[in-house]
């Protein structure tokens, strides 16, 4: 008997897991890995944080709690909690009930929830990303069963925003069309608009007609502060328009692994608000039937606590101060060796991650000489840095940039 | 402004959820909630296993435990557990490494998945389902891109299996053809075929190149042996074959919210395995990039301690037994009460539901007048049911027959 998969060929590796397990088997003691997207301490360790384990124990030692299916659309509390923390306290989206908000697997879930509604129900089925991207991004529109094109946004030569470009590409989009904008520390190459091109970007969406679609993956990551790093997002959303989120949780929260986000939906009226959640009812559950409770019983916990919710923000603005921190040794450790090249995009560019300009020869390079891992498009974790590291960082980079082109 | 949504249709409700709706909206005393498909206790309360509750707080109580995202594929001792605890320990498929286990979001999320890497790599298209089947499947197949056929199942004459029709059916069926089974406790009937009837099936499915995707969502629950109710995917398995199955602990571990379960793809040989395996990582990450941690570490926490094992086995045990229980209490009152007609089969039929055999309008009656709830088809959920309330409901069966056509 034949297997009925024999003709099956093994999936292309995932080039971000390549360089895991390269860095995974490399037995050096110095060796670093610089290529994952979750945030290390200074002691180059996973971080819970103690809201969340404060939180969990709550959780485990409330005898009254139960294990019952959620409803479709997830825990009701963390829905209106999380629409609050993105779109503002005080937002009128809110208020004027025309925000639909349902519990999702964390950013990836979302988008794809969102893709698959969007695909039902809207008339364009092009999605418009950055070039680049997070790597992941093609594949879920794709096979949500959208084409994707890409918009002009990260210019090699300044190693910022190619701000001509986005604009000239979004105001060539068709109408209609679906634009994922990171709303910010955008991944992988850490460079964000300002707040001037955001209002840029939002006037030329708007006169083009194109739905918004940001992915929220670092509210608070950023910048440190909530607020701030919501600001795209309320731009577009309080000048009266429509738009989705892809809220995550993974990162500000440090919640990777338990899979917790959102999916909003910012609506005209609340008439099609219920229309358009009862829609969305519709796509979630032949893919899972409901959510998972734990990671949104956790955000619930903190949310809706006062002193959980400042003990969060202090916790939060931490990881992000230790990143600036990070960034801020790394291009003065540059300075210092004298490294040819402008490195201040290293301090400019915000986030978890840094786009370093180095190419893939001086990636492997410095796999091989040095035992640190990135990625091939030279995408660093600054999350991944320690003061102790930086110096070792330094050195590679140096050696790369002076001794391969 | 105009919505881009204005198009969007209201969806209509889910028939099931709409049951718990109108429950929750009757205000009388001596509701009955029939209708949802999780356990209830004696005193009509969900039930969380006291060896889940140990499981957690010794994961909760663990500071060297993180949050870090698991695999795409899932946590890897869940995976190798789960595929033993279904195929049994000494399986010659596990030991040969023939198969795939991928950890997904319960049983909805495992036949999702499965179908969706169907749809990609097997040369079959069209997915058998049986007549009647849980009302999710013919979506999550549909969703998936596979077409949807029935085969005849249940015989309302004898309110039992349709074994002829359905032998006949399967007959017919395009070689290569998917062939979902439920591998005990029937959802929404309790009908389940006899170990002859299961070896008969699996010769025709063999001989026809018919490809099993078994529904596991009860072992353990039904008869309240966890081998017992495994005996039908493992003779598939143990004749060399290659079968897929979605496996649920939101059921016999009472995990519902949690979202935990796995999708196993038994292959010819290791080789073909591991390059299904990858290929249904492709599936997994644009869908929601990994599953969340906290399920799969309750359940790999409990299937790896010995003591908590068997704590788990005479606490599910005690489910089945209660149900069992009902079952023949309800039995007993039927005919202590002399209601007209045939009702051998609640005790007959299997698992958490029985197949009354009550028509549209007899339910109808029995939630008018007497406040019980059930979906339309007549199916009851018998882990619903408790000493106390098995004489409210006799009065309304009976009624209900000799009063309604």
């Amino acid at each position: 008997m034949d297997s009925s998969f024999s003709s099956i060929v093994p999936a292309p590796q995932d080039p971000i897991l390549t360089v895991y397990f390269a860095s995974r088997d490399d037995l050096s003691p110095v060796k670093l890995n610089l290529s994952g997207g979750s945030y290390r301490s200074e002691e180059g360790k996973p971080l819970v944080l103690q809201a969340v384990r404060r939180a969990e124990q709550q959780l485990a030692n409330d005898m009254s709690r139960d294990k019952e299916y959620l409803p479709l659309d997830g825990l009701a509390e963390f829905n209106k909690l999380s629409a609050k923390l993105i779109l503002g306290d005080d937002s009128s989206a809110m208020k004027e009930n025309r925000v639909v908000t349902i519990q999702c697997l964390s950013g990836t879930g979302s988008l794809r929830i969102g893709a698959e509604f969007l695909a039902k129900h809207n008339q364009e089925r092009v999605i418009f990303v950055s070039n680049p991207t997070w790597g992941n991004h093609p594949n879920i529109f794709s096979l949500a069963g959208f084409s994707v094109e890409y918009y002009r946004y990260y210019d090699p030569k300044t190693r910022g925003l190619d701000f001509k470009g986005m604009l000239e590409d979004l105001g060539a989009a068709p109408s209609g069309a679906i634009v994922v904008l990171q709303a910010c520390a955008h991944n992988p190459t850490g460079v964000d608009p300002t707040l001037k091109q955001w209002e840029q970007i939002r006037q030329v969406v708007r006169s083009k007609s194109l739905l918004p679609f940001f992915d929220n993956a670092y509210q608070g990551f950023a910048s440190g502060d909530l607020e701030l790093d919501a600001q795209a997002v309320r731009m577009f959303v309080n000048d009266g328009g429509e738009c989705l989120i892809a809220q995550s949780f993974a990162k500000n929260m440090g919640l990777y692994g338990e899979r917790i986000g959102a999916l909003t939906i910012v609506c005209t009226s609340e008439d099609v608000v219920r229309k358009v959640k009862s829609q969305l009812l519709l796509v979630v559950r032949p893919m899972y039937l409901s959510p998972p409770i734990h990671g949104a019983s956790i955000v619930t916990t903190i949310l809706k606590n006062s002193d959980m919710y400042n003990d969060w923000t202090v916790e939060l603005k931490g990881m992000a101060n230790r990143i600036f921190s990070m960034r801020k040794q790394l291009n003065e450790a540059l300075q210092a060796r004298g490294t040819p090249g402008d490195w201040s995009h290293i301090i400019k560019q915000i986030g978890m991650f840094s786009f370093t300009g180095l190419n893939e020869k001086q990636v492997r390079f410095i796999a091989k000489e040095y035992h640190i891992y990135m990625n091939y498009d030279g995408r660093v974790s600054i999350a991944g840095l320690s003061s102790k590291t930086v110096s070792q960082l330094a050195d590679a980079i140096h050696a790369a940039v002076t001794r391969m082109a | 402004m105009d919505s881009v949504f204005s198009n969007v249709v209201r969806a209509p409700e889910d028939p099931i959820l709409g049951v718990t709706v109108a429950y929750n909206n009757d205000p009388s005393p001596a509701k009955l909630n029939l209708g949802v498909g999780a356990y209830r206790t004696e005193e009509g309360k969900p039930l969380v296993l006291d060896v889940v509750r140990r499981a957690e707080q010794q994961l909760v109580n663990d500071p060297s435990r993180v949050k870090e995202y698991i695999p795409i594929a899932g946590l890897a001792d869940f995976n190798k557990l789960s595929a033993k605890l279904i195929l049994g320990a000494d399986s010659p498929a596990i030991q040969e490494s023939r198969v795939a286990t991928i950890q997904c979001l319960s049983g909805t999320g495992s036949l999702r998945v499965g179908a969706e890497f169907l749809k990609k790599h097997y040369h079959q298209s069209v997915i058998f389902i049986p007549k009647p089947t849980w009302g999710n499947h013919p979506k999550v197949f549909n969703l998936a891109g596979l077409s949807v056929e029935y085969y005849r199942y249940y015989d309302p004459a004898t309110r039992g299996l349709d074994f002829q029709g359905l032998l006949e059916d399967l007959g017919a069926a395009p070689s290569g053809a998917i062939v979902l089974l439920h591998a005990c406790a029937h959802n929404p009937t309790g009908v389940d075929p006899t170990s002859e009837q299961w070896e008969q099936i699996r010769q025709l499915m063999r001989s026809k190149s018919l490809l099993p995707f078994f529904d596991s969502a009860y072992q353990g629950f039904a008869s309240g042996s966890l081998d017992t109710d495994a005996h039908a995917v493992r003779i598939f398995v143990a004749d060399g074959g290659e079968c897929l199955i979605a496996q649920s602990y939101a059921k016999n571990m009472g995990l519902y919210g949690e979202r935990v379960g796995a999708l196993s793809i038994v292959c010819k040989s290791a080789d073909v395995a591991s390059k299904v395996e990858s290929q249904v990582k492709l599936v997994v990450r644009p869908m929601y990039s990994s599953p969340p941690i906290h399920g799969a570490s309750i359940v790999a926490t409990i299937l790896k301690s010995s003591d908590m094992y068997n704590d788990w086995t005479i606490e599910l045990k005690g489910m089945a037994d209660r149900i069992i229980n009902m079952r023949q209490q309800l039995f007993e009152a039927l005919q202590a009460k002399g209601t007209p007609g045939d009702w051998s089969h609640i005790i007959k039929q299997i698992g958490m539901f029985t197949f009354t055999g009550l028509n549209k309008e007899q339910v109808a009656f029995m939630t008018k007048e007497y406040h019980i709830y059930m979906t339309s088809d007549g199916r009851i959920s018998m882990a619903g049911l408790s000493s106390k309330t098995v004489p409210h409901l006799v009065e309304a069966i009976h009624a209900a027959v000799t009063r309604v056509a």
